[in-house]
């Protein structure tokens, strides 16, 4: 998946995909390793279709790539989705705690308790 | 002040901070009404923020421009959505173009600000959100320079402690 060139609904696509409990297990056992959509379904209190049908939205978010292999249908996390969040959440985690920090510094400044 | 606890959302695409600190609610609500003690903690010390209005009322803007190193101007703005003073505060930051409009597609960060009293100070809970994965990566990218100065500046404090 070439990241840079998403666009705004596959973006979207990809937060309606992790929205589903089943499908962000599927993502977290793919990215282990990957994994046949038959051994998937054995893994799940649901149909074969059901399950299928999961594999299916995380593919057209770009989460998993399915490839046939002989009879075989494998499904493997693209690492770099799921990493691509985590990445940005950190950072903004780390520009309010700067800020934070700065809050303090003007606090403090008072020269009373921060 | 001191950060408590942060929750992230990676569904929501949200931070939440919870921070304390030893001071009355008006007092941290100061932080958030005075351009001037904004400009003090808005941006890094190496992207620093100048306030030039400030309008806290519900539909009013609160306008800065941040001075990256070279000189440029990247000017931003709050919309202000919900303001109960000294309470609560709900923004949308966006960037903007250098008379304050917004620039097309640009994205949005939303933010609400809750003071509530607690142990003789107050309880500072500050949300952070977008709407999109997109919008988050296009906003860090804008403040790119902010964000790795912020990193350096973060590592020095801590090497210095």
């Amino acid at each position: 998946m070439v990241t840079d060139q998403l666009t705004e609904e596959q973006l979207n696509e990809l937060f309606r995909a992790l929205a589903d409990p089943t499908r962000r297990d599927i993502v977290r056992r793919c990215a282990l390793a990957d994994s046949s959509v038959t051994l998937l379904a054995s893994a799940y209190p649901m149909s074969f279709a059901a399950v299928q049908k999961h594999v299916t939205v995380l593919e057209r978010a770009g989460l998993v790539t399915k490839e046939r292999r002989g009879r075989e249908q494998r499904v493997r996390t693209d690492a770099d989705a799921v990493g691509r969040v985590q990445h940005a959440i950190a950072e903004l985690e780390a520009i309010w705690r700067g800020r934070i920090d700065r809050m303090a510094d003007v606090l403090s400044r008072e020269g009373g308790a921060g | 002040m001191t950060v408590v606890r942060v929750d992230t959302d990676h569904h929501n695409l949200s931070v939440t901070v919870v921070a304390d600190s030893a001071v009355p609610v008006e007092r941290v609500w100061e932080l958030w009404t005075d351009p001037r003690q904004l400009e003090c903690w808005w941006g890094p010390p190496s992207f620093p923020a100048t306030f030039e209005t400030h309008n806290l009322v519900p539909g009013g803007e609160v306008r800065y421009y941040l001075l990256s190193s070279d000189g440029t101007k990247h000017a931003g703005k709050w919309r202000v959505t919900a303001v109960h003073p000294p309470t609560r505060l709900e923004f949308d930051d966006i960037f903007t173009d250098a008379d304050g409009a917004p620039m097309t597609d640009l994205p949005v960060a939303r933010v609400s600000v809750r003071l509530t009293e607690r142990n003789a100070g107050t309880r500072m809970v500050m949300r952070s959100t977008f709407d999109s994965l997109g919008d988050l990566e296009r906003w860090l990218s804008m403040g790119t320079r902010e964000g790795q100065e912020l990193a350096v500046a973060q590592m020095d404090r801590l090497l210095r402690r």
